[in-house]
């Protein structure tokens, strides 16, 4: 008799609501950010559906500062899996000239992912948006509901989050309505990482070791991916070995200095470091503003 | 995050793929702030290892600043954010954490103890295989250590750990927490589950047989709390079920595949079983089960897989696959205990959306039998459900569904209801056992037909439901339309609002609840009446759009014809002929529709009057032609075709 381990329940449990939701909604959607998160739940809706493909397209909002290597990763994979992929960017952001680097990173990503997110999603009429957050990643996720319920307009309001009881989710809504769907909630870092091993799951580059050009910049390592970094900063770059922990836009997402250039050597700095993922993601800095803000915003 | 820092740097392969392997172990914990629970699980966190250094700095700060441990470290501030919740009026819910250990992975639901939390503890407690029960040791079994017990045992938790907390402040006194033990293991008797309990004396603060037994309690001798959590079995209780598996998805990539996706709930299956598709109740046997990773020979509760079948049965998402020589029941009549979890009461009577597995159905849910108090587990009266309370009560659905009783499958037994205007998810709900009323009370076959008794008087029965706000008219209307109908030799009654109240529902007032049940009483007596062959004329302000369509369910096709008398309120108001109006303007009449009360106007309905500048002979005459064009005044001639 099969004896399921952690990782294998939690699979099961994530396909269960993946099917859930693409059964009971008109028109989902899966945000695909190119990460390893996101990597982990297109694995996910690959199985959930086999052998059909999954019944919705992805949606990849696109803030323009993405790595280079992100964006051909991007659609290599899309081509390979044949799937329909959307690609969304904030148009009146781009006609203002908004970046990070102009603009801080909190503006940049309220314009460029916040509101090119309700964008699309208004553009396309989807009612349910897959997404790869986890509960551990921050202390205002932990209880942060799989089925979140958005009211018109995107706004998540706490007061109308529905229990979840075993695993009968309720997602039914009124028209405007939406909701964001977290198949991985209940996965963790070290999860992500095991499956990836497990299930031998393809990741962009960025995340193992190599010599790149890297320059101190707000309290984080940054790479040059492209000429759009100011020259004084630029000048001051230098080829390190490093890698990422998570990946962003390129301004806003730190490298760590590694030798790690492969995935076990990858999972095992991890093990073996002492701060948490987040770290690494400038927007959790600025201001002082809150994972629970964010969201209420719209921001994953 | 480091569980075992040598072996990881010595030899990450070796610890990785020991570390695929565990098993995963979903707990509650349950308890108040006071009694320890989140030093407890700030502990688990930190002892294993679960905190990184950014968050172990700011929890050193924190402790200094505002921590209740003088310069040790409070783990309390690691889980701790109630407080300020509290303070933003953000709901009080269950937060889920994670920790690992070498042997199993763990997810924990950490919900508030106070009564008021109650629904949040049943959701912790929905998807958990084990409680911990933190217990005061200077208190000893309090009263919501019983509620706990109570709702914990009630979903079904079977592993209950007695965590008798702040030992060291009772000098770690074995015959304290022998006495507790005793206290608790006499109430549990009464607990309406099988529990296995395991009393364990701790101090989460001190540390103290939280990993490893201590010496502070040499006459203890069983596990530390890691240890237990760590080894106790829970897998194979629902394996151990016969197998049944909701279909969530029917699979149609291309015209040679058709598979049947969804998770397992319990048992086991192969490829070559026979099983069942209920409701339909038809068997076949299963070719292939079929996943990305390949075709499996076997798969079990717990798994998400897509089964093919040997046969075209026709099967779809919300059916229940299960082994065809032991099958689920299939009913439409329920005993269910409910939790509320709305803020909304419930209204006995009213139609609310059921989800069980993944079939989605209407359920009238009738008033309780009873109400649970989950701090003495008494029986007390109750006439509705309110947010936290549990009830006992009985619902009928307008389908049959597949199920187990609650006490024998977690995972096919319980349901929840969604309000159908707000879409809330406003209970939990465990079926008890099915009614089975149409084996038990058999309906009494009848000789002559329903149909020949109105053949007798020489018409087809109808119930004729007049709609509208207070003084719209709608009783003078149905008065002048029965001397029309009289006067031809048609046989009618009229059941008129004020009238019944004198009498049938006297015991009913104006509250939403009480609407309900009104419309549910007049609706039943309205189709006794058409079964007696009449013409039966219906005269109720009827406010709410889901007790009229309760009505017309009740009826047969084509019998059921909704009036609205359409009189605006400026109108209605201004005749008043009552002085009803004036009274509610004046704040002595409550709840009265259409000015604190809510009317909701029909669709759809059969005939809409606008009274302006009419008669009631006018109105009754246009009714009156309505009924004989669709020939309710002749002789019964069976079904028209195309029907």
């Amino acid at each position: 008799m099969p004896n399921l381990t952690h990782l294998d329940r939690l699979e099961a449990e994530s396909l269960h609501i993946l099917r859930e939701v693409a059964a009971e909604c008109e028109k989902p959607v899966m945000l695909y950010s190119i990460g390893k998160d996101s990597a982990v739940m297109l694995h996910l809706a690959l199985k959930a559906f086999y052998p059909a493909r999954p019944p919705f397209p992805l949606l990849h909002v696109d803030t323009g500062w993405k790595f280079r290597e992100m964006i051909a990763f991007r659609d290599r994979k899309v081509k390979e899996l044949g799937l329909e992929l959307l690609v969304h960017t904030n148009e009146d952001g781009v006609k203002e000239g908004v970046g990070p680097f102009t603009h801080g990173s909190a503006y940049h990503t309220d314009v460029m992912k916040t509101a090119a997110l309700k964008q699309a999603l208004d553009k396309y009429g989807f009612d349910a948006a897959f997404g790869g957050a986890r509960r551990d990643e921050e202390k205002s996720r932990a209880k942060e509901r799989v089925i979140s319920f958005r009211s018109a307009g995107h706004r998540w309001d706490p007061k109308r989050q529905r229990p979840e009881i075993w695993n009968l989710y309720n997602t039914r809504m009124h028209k405007g309505e939406s909701l964001r769907a977290f198949p991985i909630s209940n996965w963790t870092e070290l999860d992500i990482w095991q499956y990836i091993r497990r299930e031998g799951i393809e990741l962009v580059p960025l995340y193992m070791a190599a010599p790149r050009p890297v320059v101190a910049w707000n309290d984080s390592l940054i790479m040059l991916d492209d000429d759009r970094v100011p020259a004084e900063i630029a000048a001051k770059a230098e080829v390190r070995s490093v890698r990422f922990r998570t990946l962003g836009c390129y301004p806003l997402t730190g490298a760590v200095e590694s030798a790690a250039d492969t995935l076990d050597d990858v999972i095992q700095e991890i093990l073996l470091t002492t701060t948490s993922e987040r770290q690494g993601r400038t927007i959790d800095k600025d201001q002082t503003a809150s994972m629970e803000k964010k969201k209420q915003e719209g921001y994953f | 995050m480091r569980l075992n820092d040598d072996l990881i740097a010595s030899d990450i392969g070796a610890y990785l793929e020991a570390h695929e392997n565990k098993s995963l172990l979903r707990f509650i914990t349950c308890g108040s702030v006071d009694d320890g629970k989140s030093t407890l699980i700030g502990r688990l966190l930190y002892d294993s290892k679960m905190i990184f250094e950014d968050q172990l700095t700011a929890l050193e700060n924190d402790s200094k600043k505002v921590g209740t441990q003088g310069d040790s470290i409070d783990f309390a501030l690691l889980v701790d954010g109630l407080a300020a919740e509290r303070e933003q009026g953000i709901t009080i819910d269950v937060a889920y954490r994670f920790f690992a250990t070498e042997k199993r992975k763990f997810i924990v639901a950490d919900t508030p103890g106070h009564e008021q939390y109650t629904r949040n503890m049943a959701t912790g407690a929905s998807t958990a295989d084990a409680a911990i029960l933190m217990i005061d040791a200077r208190k000893g079994v309090l009263t919501q250590t019983r509620r706990h017990s109570f709702i914990a045992s009630l979903l079904g938790i079977r592993h209950l750990v007695l965590a008798v907390n702040k030992m060291d402040l009772v000098g770690f006194n074995q015959d304290i927490f022998d006495d507790i033990v005793a206290d608790y293991l006499a109430f549990a008797e009464g607990l309406p589950g099988k529990v296995i309990i395991q009393p364990i004396p701790l101090s989460a603060l001190a540390g103290t047989n939280m990993t490893e037994r201590s010496p502070e309690t040499p006459w203890y001798d069983g596990p530390s709390l890691i240890e237990y959590l760590e080894t106790v079995e829970i897998a194979n209780e629902q394996v151990s079920r016969p197998f049944r598996m909701p279909v969530q998805w029917v699979s149609r990539p291309n015209l040679d595949f058709r598979g049947f996706a969804g998770q397992v709930s319990s048992g086991a299956i192969r490829a070559g079983d026979r099983v069942r598709s209920l409701p339909s109740g038809r068997e076949t046997t299963v070719t292939r089960i079929v996943t990305a990773s390949g075709d499996l020979a076997e798969a079990v509760a717990g798994q998400s897989i897509t089964l093919t079948f040997a046969d075209e049965i026709d099967t779809s998402r919300g059916d229940m696959i299960t082994s065809a020589d032991q099958p689920a029941e299939v009913s439409d009549q329920f005993q269910v205990h409910l939790l509320w979890m709305s803020e909304q009461p419930l209204l006995p009577g009213r139609r609310y959306i059921l989800k069980s597995g993944a079939k989605t159905v209407t359920a009238t849910v009738n008033a309780p039998k009873h109400g649970i108090d989950v701090n003495t587990l008494a029986e007390t009266s109750a006439r509705t459900a309110e947010l936290n309370q549990i009830v006992v009560t009985t619902l009928s659905l307008d389908q049959p569904i597949p199920f187990d009783p609650y006490k024998d499958n977690r995972e096919t037994g319980g349901f929840i209801l969604i309000d159908r205007q707000s879409n809330d998810t406003v209970a939990l709900g465990l079926i008890d056992f099915a009614l089975r009323r149409a084996s038990n009370i058999h309906w009494q076959a009848l000789d002559i037909s329903r149909e020949a008794l109105a053949e007798q008087k020489g018409q087809r029965a109808a119930v004729l439901w007049f709609t509208g706000l207070s003084g719209s008219g709608k009783s003078t209307i149905a008065n002048a339309l029965q001397k029309r109908l009289f006067a031809c030799g048609r046989h009618t009654f009229i059941l008129d609002g004020d009238n019944v109240r004198h009498g049938l529902n006297r015991d009913l007032g104006f509250t939403d609840a009480d609407r309900v049940e009104n419309i549910r009483r007049v609706a039943n007596v309205a189709r006794l009446m058409s079964d007696a062959g009449l013409i039966t004329l219906v005269s109720f302000i009827s406010p709410f759009r889901a007790e009229r369509q309760l009505a017309r369910n009740l009826m047969p096709d084509g019998e059921f014809i909704e009036i609205h008398v359409d009189t605006p309120i400026e109108v209605a108001e201004s005749r008043d002929v009552k002085g009803l109006y004036k009274k509610a303007r004046a704040g002595e009449i409550r709840n009265f529709t259409g000015i604190d009360s809510p009317y909701e106007p029909p669709g759809n309905p059969e005939i809409r009057i606008s009274t302006a500048d009419r008669t009631a002979e006018d109105v009754a005459e246009e009714i009156f032609v309505y009924l004989e064009t669709n020939g309710f005044l002749s002789i019964w001639e069976g079904p028209a075709s195309g029907i």
